[in-house]
């Protein structure tokens, strides 16, 4: 079995949890058999070869191999950038609109042809113009690779296009793996439309749709509409490989309570800072720390200052590398309160740092950890209940740490990537 | 009998807190960027204390007495100069010597003490009366609080400790109809005479001097006299009270301010209309006209003239309910290292940091503060207060083992007794 693969980032360069998991799965799948040609938009250089054939769509010019050009052009014109919402038009000035804007995307795709684009690679400004000309790429690729390959792999939205592209010029059947969606990024009357639309393309044009948790599989059945039976779970497992032991000599006292992660709506800081308040009526032998940044972040500073708890809750800022393995070391117990988490691999870590985690129950991870505390997110008394349970009872904080050590040494990718295998194989006649 | 002129010049320089992470609490209890702290000194130092001194002593000789002057130089500023520029304590101390220049008592700390904790207000005031002493070999007999804050109790509570005279804000919203160009007295103990700030003529000087959209750019002294003589034509006195470093550093020399200053006293003595005095010459020289109602306390900072710049968010207002909450603990204490920490975490200038009133008066917050948010302020300020109380629990819980010892081997000694508020003025280094 060989994949080609669509991604966005890969190890080392990475700036959020796609590029790990990515990493994680392309690893597992040669484990079981699986070559991997995996593609991303800018390499480095520096990724880990060993385990696939790495091409950088920087260096691959937009051209056809077996097609002619007006073959190709018509195959990726579907890709187009942002929607254009034009209300009050006759039936005539509407068909002249959409003659003209396929007059240009003809000639904006036409320029391209032959040439190679410069992505970034990164999550910025113009990316929605990286995404459509990522899907050009995908499509050479798809060609000049046709003999290499039996499935196609794309990973969230970003790649859905170019995975589209792939399957229509190469005929191979696609896969899109779904990591988050648009109702994970937003609020749910606050989606990003233009992202919605892409997601609900590449899951329509799939042949199977893998979800990282049964939670995320029921939003891509009942929110983007796809028949159940063409969506597969396949959890997220951790990658712990390489990973040294740190010891880390505490400056502070009092136990730490740890939340970790984009300070944002969705990762349900608020619900934290009213725990930790309550956490504090009971006792002072504890500090509480958000590490992180994100739009909720001075709020969250207010909220804190507001319940006058500052000396005991504090903020770090960004972190990074080793900075992150070190304050899950100071932990004393890890806490994830998301509103909306497709999966949650952060308390995996921490439980394989010896740290007990207490998770919400609208997170994917609550459906793999046995070990894990779950609590609803706004379930404030209950997570306060847990936290105090976990700083002052040393039998209940010991027995979490070592049975969620044992249980998430099992989650290994070996074992999801087996299940990702039965995927290719369902969709490869 | 000639109108009076009264010139007071506040000198003060915050010790500045070093970027200071969570990770560094209970590890490092150095807290203070000495770095930018040294560098900040002896730049305004070149630029403004020492040409400025230097003019003003030239001044006062050829003036033979007629020309006067007033400081307040707090005790954070001292000791920075004696640990980075020496010099600048040197040439005080020949304005000192020439029995033209008066010394204002103030907060120690330059803090916000008056408000938060009556012993460390008198324990200040005490440290700042000695340091005064000790340098310049005068003893202060006029008070300004910390910013000029002021209301009839702080008023009350400063005759109490022995001034007659206290300068602060002719705040328009306390003045109403009536002219801060008379000496008032305090609602509560008349015995305490009131200088007011006539903040439209101060401003003209610390503020718009140089701004050339100002439709009185450029200010002439022969301009600026015949604005003293418009507002002393129904008064007896007015107050020029400003920040020093508007000499050379807010105001740079090119703008010409030097030459203003250094022509301002020729100007006066010519014209004959006024004769310039010092705070406490002033308040024996006019008869004070009425009293002075000041409920809620007042400032000379921003359009509100309150104290809104320092505790005017739940930030402020946390850090500052927090940093006085400790003084009880610190009398237990009684460590003098402590006690110098704890002065210089009073600093009001670290409140002035977390104001969030950016917007309407953003453009001198901006200029006086290192952090890039209020936010960044109130997290630095957190971390650091954190490891403080810290460092305070340590020592109090030593002293109760230490009393229990002494008191089980010695019986008769006399024991220690908690939050007397009565502590001995360190001695300085």
């Amino acid at each position: 079995m060989r994949v080609l693969m669509f991604g966005w980032e890969f190890p080392p360069h990475i700036a959020g949890g796609l590029g790990t998991a990515c990493y994680g799965i392309v690893k597992g799948l040669a484990y079981n058999g699986v070559e991997t040609i995996f593609v991303m938009p800018s390499a480095s250089g520096d990724e880990d070869q060993s385990v696939a054939y790495i091409i950088n769509a920087s260096d691959v010019a937009v051209e056809s191999v077996s097609t002619d050009v007006d073959e190709f052009l018509d195959k990726v014109r579907f890709v187009h950038i942002g929607t254009n919402m034009v209300p009050y038009l006759d039936p005539e000035e509407f068909s002249e609109m959409v003659e003209n804007e396929r007059r240009r995307q003809l000639k904006d795709l036409s320029v391209s042809y032959g040439q190679k684009y410069k992505f970034s690679g990164k999550y910025g400004a113009n990316l929605m113009e990286e995404v459509a000309r990522y899907a050009m790429v995908g499509g050479t690729i798809a060609m000049q690779h046709a003999d290499e390959f039996d499935v196609i792999h794309a990973h969230d939205w970003l790649t859905y296009y170019a995975g589209i592209a792939a399957k229509e010029l190469s005929g191979k059947p696609l896969v899109v793996h779904v990591h988050a969606t648009s109702f994970d990024r937003g609020s749910a009357d606050h989606i990003d439309t233009r992202v919605f639309e892409i997601e609900r393309r590449g899951m329509e044009a799939a042949d199977k749709v893998v979800a990282v948790s049964d939670l995320t599989r029921n939003i891509v059945i009942n929110k983007y509409g796809i028949s159940p039976d063409k969506v597969v779970t396949v959890h997220n497992a951790v990658d712990f490989s390489g990973r040294g032991e740190m010891t880390v000599e505490k400056g502070v006292k009092e136990k730490v309570v740890t939340f970790l992660g984009r300070i944002t709506f969705q990762k349900g800081p608020e619900y934290f800072i009213e725990a930790a308040a309550k956490v504090l009526k009971r006792t002072r032998n504890v500090r509480f720390v958000m590490a992180g940044s994100g739009d909720m972040m001075n709020r969250s500073i207010r909220h804190v200052a507001r319940l006058g708890i500052s000396d005991r809750f504090h903020f770090t800022g960004f972190l990074q590398g080793a900075d992150v393995h070190k304050m899950f070391a100071l932990s004393d117990v890890y806490i994830m309160p998301s509103v909306s988490e497709p999966f949650g691999i952060s308390p995996l870590e921490a439980m394989r740092t010896n740290v007990p985690s207490i998770i919400s129950r609208q997170s994917g991870a609550a459906e793999v950890l046995s070990y894990a505390f779950k609590v609803d997110f706004w379930d404030v008394d209950a997570m306060a209940d847990d936290i105090y349970a976990l700083l002052n009872y040393p039998a209940l904080a010991s027995f979490a740490a070592k049975a969620g050590y044992d249980e998430v040494n099992t989650l290994k990718w070996n074992n999801a990537t087996a299940k990702l295998k039965k995927v290719y194989e369902s969709v490869f006649k | 009998m000639k109108k009076s002129i009264c010139l007071y010049f506040q000198v003060h320089q915050p010790a500045r807190l070093r970027l200071y992470r969570f990770f560094d609490i209970g590890k490092d209890s150095h807290y203070y960027d000495d770095f930018a702290n040294r560098t900040i000194l002896r730049r305004i130092a070149r630029k403004c204390y020492l040409p400025m001194n230097a003019q003003l002593l030239e001044q006062i000789r050829k003036g033979k007495g007629k020309f006067k002057v007033a400081f307040s130089i707090s005790g954070s500023a001292l000791e920075q100069f004696e640990r980075y520029a020496p010099e600048v304590i040197a040439s005080f101390r020949d304005l000192a010597r020439t029995g033209c220049v008066e010394f204002l008592c103030e907060t120690y700390f330059h803090s916000l003490a008056s408000l938060g904790s009556q012993p460390e207000f008198e324990h200040q005031v005490t440290k700042h009366k000695v340091a005064i002493e000790r340098l310049f070999g005068v003893t202060p007999t006029a008070f300004r609080n910390t910013e000029l804050i002021y209301s009839d109790a702080i008023g009350a509570k400063v005759y109490e400790m022995g001034f007659d005279t206290m300068l602060t804000e002719g705040a328009r919203h306390i003045m109403g109809w009536k002219s801060p160009d008379y000496v008032y007295t305090n609602a509560v103990q008349p015995g305490l005479k009131l200088l007011l700030r006539n903040y439209n003529l101060s401003d003209d000087i610390a503020f718009r001097f140089s701004d050339r959209g100002w439709s009185d750019w450029p200010l002439t002294t022969e301009k600026y006299l015949t604005w003293l003589k418009q507002s002393a034509d129904k008064g007896d006195i007015i107050n020029l009270f400003m920040d020093y470093e508007t000499f050379g550093e807010h105001q740079d020399a090119s703008s010409g301010i030097f030459e203003f200053m250094k022509a301002l006293p020729d100007i006066v003595a010519k014209d004959k209309t006024f004769e310039f005095v010092t705070p406490s010459e002033a308040t024996r020289k006019h008869a004070p006209v009425a009293s002075l109602e000041v409920s809620d306390p007042i400032s000379w900072a921003d359009e509100e003239r309150d104290l809104t710049a320092w505790l005017g968010n739940d930030l402020q207002q946390d850090a500052f309910n927090k940093v006085y909450g400790l003084t009880e603990k610190l009398a237990i204490a009684g460590d003098p290292i402590l006690w110098e920490d704890f002065g210089h975490l009073q600093e009001s200038d670290h409140f002035y940091y977390m104001c969030t009133k950016f917007f309407s008066d953003g453009e001198v917050h901006k200029y006086f503060n290192p952090y890039d948010t209020p936010y960044e302020a109130f997290i630095n300020y957190m971390n650091v207060l954190s490891d403080f109380m810290a460092r305070l629990d340590d020592a109090v819980a030593a002293r109760d083992i230490k009393d229990t010892v002494v008191k089980e081997t010695s019986a008769p000694r006399p024991v220690r007794k908690a939050a007397s508020g009565k502590k001995p003025v360190a001695k300085k280094k």
